[in-house]
């Protein structure tokens, strides 16, 4: 029992000795640790911007409006009949009709046809419903779509959502480079946290040779040196989290009277709990393997042959 | 306590520095080794210690077989014993009473026993008073006592001092022999080297040459009943 108090308490005492041993020289690693969150900050911060534009596609994408043309036969009264059916539906927020005269007094006038069409002898255009759905799931809405395109009235149902799921798919690619991004600045931690680590190693080169003279096991040496790989990452994650939050608090407001102009609720997110948990730990976890890595080589130089 | 047979040692520059060491030290013992620098009295304590392994021959350390220790048990081999160095080898940026508790903290040693020991270990050097100061403030030979505490402070049973009078005058240096000495008398085995012959001469111990990579037993000083 007192000898896992005392390894515990070993653990305790190098793991404040490690911080205190940072605080020492607070400008020099405090630049290493502005590295290593600037570069925890990136991956992170494009993170939360996908997710704010997906988030933000996913309620367009809901609230998207589409439009059903009717069939030249049928007539006002059974268009405005068919509308008010429609309107009654629980998945329907709204139908409105487009009178196929109104569409053709609109058409002239803003496409820029206007005296073609006047030579038209007839009026080309079919009464047309503009359908608002009140939104749920991308499910529910095609099943709303196939039951409107199986009424015998419907001519065509035109879903101008094509740009949505272009943007969708743009997202998955810029996704998958933050990903990529992801692993190669990771990689990047654990370099410069293990380079810091070798020159701390490089400095206490005495002490570790006495240590390992008066019977220091290599974890006994070693175990400040992960500590401090630890604090680095530790520390590199909390400043990614400020400047992350940094960064959403000057786009807030500007982001927030856009969404105002559109008419939206929208608001920007930032880190939840679990991801901001999930940024220390990897930085942690990054610092401590990149110390794992640096002083696995370093010391093994100070063996015996 | 120490058996040496037919030990060879070359460095990986091709440089001989033992080659075909045999002798047996007793327990309870004190000896001496001397001869020139060069001739490799600082790589027969290595290999004792196995900062460096032999190429050839066997060394038992207290009835073990060194080259049956694996590098990760080394530590806790030198854990039993107790290694003084010329240059003292001192942290500096630590206490004293840290220094010395240095080796006994590795060992996870209660805090209690640990503050126990380190404070007999500086007794017995004299330097208890000097507890809480760092060791750039001591002369050279408090130095070097404070790194002969370091080395008794876990109780070894075996103490090896690499010239350990070295960079000390004649009067310090006695002083540092003496306290050998003492140690010697409450059982501890202790082998010294040094190039120093006017200082063994004062003590009735073995005395181990080097010469030309090999050990040749020297007759026994009596000068020291003399100063007694």
């Amino acid at each position: 029992m007192s000898f896992i108090y005392r390894y515990l308490a070993l653990h305790y005492k190098n793991f404040f000795d490690a911080l205190a041993r940072i605080t020492e020289q607070p400008l020099g690693n405090l630049m290493t640790i502005v590295v290593i969150g600037i570069a925890l900050a990136l991956p992170a911060g494009l993170k939360v911007m996908v997710n704010n534009i997906s988030t933000m596609s996913g309620s367009w994408d809901a609230a998207a409006d589409f439009t059903i043309y009717l069939e030249m036969t049928v007539d006002e009264t059974s268009a405005n009949e068919l509308a008010q059916n429609i309107q009654q539906r629980t998945d329907v927020r709204r139908a409105i009709l487009i009178n196929r005269a109104q569409a053709l007094i609109e058409f002239q006038n803003y496409s820029g046809f206007g005296e073609a069409l006047e030579t038209l002898q007839a009026n080309p255009l079919p009464h047309a419903l503009i359908i608002s759905p009140t939104g749920g799931s991308t499910s529910d809405i095609s099943e709303l779509i196939m039951a409107l395109e199986g009424m015998e009235e419907t001519a065509l149902v035109q879903l101008d959502t094509a740009w949505v799921d272009r943007l969708r798919s743009i997202l998955d690619l810029v996704l998958r480079v933050v990903d990529i991004v992801t692993v190669l600045l990771g990689f990047g931690v654990i370099i410069v946290i293990g380079n810091t680590i070798r020159l701390e190693i490089n400095n206490r080169q005495d002490e570790i040779e006495i240590i390992k003279l008066v019977g220091g096991s290599n974890g006994y040496v070693r175990r400040p040196f992960l500590y401090s790989g630890f604090w680095y990452g530790f520390g590199g994650s909390i400043v990614a989290i400020l400047t992350i939050w940094g960064a959403l608090g000057l786009v807030n407001s500007p982001a927030r009277a856009l969404a105002q102009l559109y008419d939206s609720s929208y608001r920007v997110i930032g880190l939840n709990f679990k991801e901001t948990l999930m940024l220390v730990g990897t930085g942690a976890l990054l610092g401590w393997a990149g110390a794992a890595i640096a002083t696995i080589r370093h010391l093994r130089d100070a063996d015996p042959e | 306590m120490i058996h040496f047979e037919n030990v060879g040692k070359r460095y990986a520059s091709g440089r001989e520095a033992l080659s075909g060491v045999s002798f047996n030290l007793e327990k309870g013992d004190m000896a001496f080794i001397t001869g020139p620098s060069g001739a490799g009295k600082s790589t027969l304590l290595k290999l004792i210690a196995l900062i460096e392994r032999p190429t050839r021959g066997t060394v038992l350390v207290d009835n073990q077989n060194t080259s049956r220790i694996p590098r990760r048990r080394i530590p806790y081999f030198r854990r039993r014993i107790g290694i003084i160095f010329q240059d003292h080898k001192l942290l500096a940026d630590r206490s004293i009473f840290d220094n010395v508790a240095l080796p006994l903290l590795i060992s996870s040693l209660r805090h209690r026993e640990v503050s126990r020991r380190v404070r007999a270990a500086l007794d017995q050097v004299g330097l208890l008073e000097h507890e809480k100061f760092s060791p750039l403030s001591l002369s050279t030979g408090e130095q070097q006592r404070v790194g002969i505490a370091r080395a008794i402070a876990s109780r070894p049973a075996l103490v090896i001092a690499d010239e350990p009078t070295g960079n000390l005058d004649p009067d310090l240096s006695l002083e540092i022999m003496r306290l050998f000495e003492r140690f010697n008398q409450v059982g501890v085995t202790l082998l010294i080297a040094t190039h120093d012959i006017e200082l063994i001469d004062k003590f009735n111990c073995r005395r181990l040459r080097l010469e030309q990579g090999r050990v040749v037993e020297m007759p026994k000083s009596n000068s020291s009943e003399l100063l007694v």
